[in-house]
């Protein structure tokens, strides 16, 4: 069995050497990879089991102390014993609101980035394989959207209607689907003229046939990579707008608009206020930071051909 | 070259069109309409109408946004639902105030990542080349508040050296206000900078790829002498045009920037007008901001095109 293993192994590194092997499927990640997998690793499971584990709920006042005295002024506690990171601006503990947001900031960047991928994939793959007008208009609606900064088209839609994590999943949504429209519909063209889809036109395979089984494998690994630039993207956008208190509205907690909320107690130094705004800060970069070294070493990985289609 | 430089400028109105239509567009799927939001509690049926007439909101929505797009472009922008003021007046005081933060941005952070990108594409592979890489990928994944309070934190709360709220009545010096606009500049010259370097870099080493520098190389020019003469002339171009995008991702930041330090410019305004769903300063600030972001845009575009020789001169 292992014997056999080896075999298999030594037949790739063989096949490596060859100018025109094909890519080697499987991704070796370096410290620097494995320890970012680890910390979004930890940030998922925090978001789906934070509730069960964190100490407070969110909305949760803290009024007596361990031993159970009343405490006159709750807001802005240092960090100690019982508030491992302290309390915010009117009492509630830091700690439990960062694990609660976890769940609020990625549940919503998540399902906000994955129906940029449906509506973008769709869109893209259909102007490729339909072209003609079809194309034509969804490319110029397309631009249409590109054309506004993306806070823009946030802040302009949030006066209109208000604030609500439906309207900002749709927003955000509908907003990055462009970016994903653009990449899908170069790679179905790209995809559309090979030799390979060719040959199976002229088996007289299906249109439909021709989308699920040849461009949509091929297309698999390069928007996969994509994924996660996108993702980094939406929780800026979406915790960009929650500081401006434009998005999840309170007494929800999520990491941005908790660093609003705390901006007051910047200046009564780190212990006495300015964790409460920090921490919260400190939670998005490393998930952000840690997606987009992941994303790096991926692109790194497989070329720089891959680099370039994304942009 | 003329007649391509003619065509962008060309589209690019076209795309302002299109997004004063969508800005206009909004207001009109709301369920309330500025008089019902002027009048408040006090609306009855009666002075509901009146007002619209008067406002001329009773007419079909092309006629008004005809109207709203002849006052927009002879600079009459209304009036703000909620404080009274003409919109022209409270633009005028703050647009300053964001043009001035703009430009210092602007003329320090150009320099400054054209020089640091340079400089790691000088030594690719350096130990300095990876600090500065591995510094801006972080940078660019951060968050622009996180940049901000770090600053704050460090520089005003901790050393004293700078003050955290930026507030400006207009009447200062030019080294006053500076002072006082020290942080947000800060903020954003290195949220800026942290994406104009690594293009820069990349597009250096990009041109560093073709023969003719390796034509240099075999010859045994130096490595200096390599990227000032020969590589950095040859990507300006792509430079310029990296420099235009990333200006363009300052009409972002300032949002975010303005906020924090309660700077009193257009994009405070703008985020108040959201908070107060004051329409009317939503879509003027929108109008300002979007055209700005198209315009940089298009100066991009033309950059790219007035670099490039093939493009410069079609046969």
């Amino acid at each position: 069995m292992t014997g056999e293993r080896k075999d298999v192994a030594a037949a790739e590194e063989h096949y490596e050497e060859l100018p025109d092997a094909p890519p080697t499927r499987r991704l070796k990640l370096g410290l620097v990879g494995r320890i970012s997998l680890v910390i979004i690793a930890f940030w998922v499971v925090i978001a789906l089991i934070g509730p069960f584990i964190a100490p407070y709920h969110e909305a949760e006042f803290i009024e007596e102390d361990l031993q159970g005295n009343y405490i006159l002024d709750p807001s802005f506690l240092p960090p100690g014993e019982q508030v491992w990171l302290g309390t915010d601006y009117i009492g509630r503990d830091i700690f439990s609101r960062i694990i609660w947001g976890a769940r609020t900031t990625l549940g919503i960047s998540v399902s906000a980035t994955l129906l940029a991928y449906f509506i973008g994939i769709t869109l893209g793959i259909a102007a490729a394989v339909i072209g003609g007008w079809v194309d034509m208009a969804l490319s110029r609606l397309n631009d249409a959207i590109l054309s506004f900064p993306s806070i823009m088209l946030g802040l302009i839609t949030i006066a209109a209607f208000g604030s609500s994590i439906l309207l900002l999943i749709l927003l955000a949504g509908l907003i990055y689907a462009s970016g994903v429209y653009r990449i899908a519909r170069a790679l179905g063209q790209d995809i559309m003229v090979q030799d390979f889809v060719e040959a199976a036109r002229v088996r007289g395979e299906g249109t439909w046939w021709i989308i699920v089984r040849e461009i949509l494998p091929n297309a698999a690994m390069p928007i996969a990579t994509d994924f996660g630039l996108r993702l980094i993207f939406v929780i800026l956008f979406v915790s960009s707008l929650s500081f401006l208190g434009l998005g999840v509205q309170p007494p929800m907690s999520d990491w941005g608009s908790m660093v609003r909320e705390n901006l007051p107690g910047l200046g009564n130094g780190l212990l006495r206020g300015a964790l409460a705004s920090l921490a919260p800060a400190l939670a998005i970069a490393s998930l952000t930071i840690a997606i987009n070294l992941i994303v790096d070493e991926v692109s790194a990985h497989a070329g720089g051909s891959l680099a370039r289609k994304m942009i | 070259m003329l007649l391509m430089v003619l065509r962008r400028i060309a589209i690019g109105l076209a795309l302002i069109m299109v997004v004063s239509v969508l800005i206009f567009a909004i207001t009109q799927i709301l369920p309330g309409d500025a008089a019902e939001v002027r009048l408040g509690q006090e609306a009855t049926p009666e002075t509901l109408a009146a007002l619209r007439k008067e406002l001329g909101l009773d007419r079909p929505a092309y006629v008004q946004y005809v109207e709203w797009l002849g006052r927009l472009v002879t600079g009459d922008l209304g009036v703000s639902v909620a404080g009274g003021a003409t919109i022209a007046s409270l633009i005028g005081d703050r647009i300053g105030n964001t043009l001035f933060m703009a430009t210092a941005v602007t003329v320090i952070a150009v320099p400054l990542s054209v020089l640091i990108g340079l400089l790691a594409a000088m030594y690719p592979g350096s130990r300095l080349d990876r600090l500065i890489t591995a510094a801006t990928l972080g940078l660019v994944a951060v968050p622009d508040f996180l940049v901000a309070i770090l600053l704050i934190l460090v520089l005003s709360v901790q050393l004293g050296w700078f003050p955290a709220v930026s507030y400006l009545s207009g009447s200062e010096d030019l080294w006053t206000r500076l002072w006082a606009l020290m942080l947000p500049i800060a903020t954003l010259v290195t949220v800026v900078a942290a994406q104009m370097i690594r293009m820069t870099r990349a597009g250096i080493l990009n041109v560093m790829n073709s023969p003719y520098i390796e034509m240099a190389i075999l010859k045994g020019v130096p490595r200096g002498r390599i990227i000032l003469r020969h590589a950095l002339f040859n990507a300006i171009g792509p430079i310029v045009n990296i420099i235009a995008l990333n200006l363009a991702y300052l009409v972002s930041g300032v949002v975010i920037i303005e906020t924090i330090f309660s700077y009193p410019g257009l994009a405070k305004l703008m985020v108040d007008g959201v908070q107060t769903r004051d329409m009317p300063v939503v879509q003027a600030c929108g109008m300002i901001f979007c055209g700005t972001y198209i315009a940089l845009i298009i100066i991009a575009d033309i950059a790219s095109i007035m670099s490039n020789p093939r493009l410069r001169h079609p046969k």
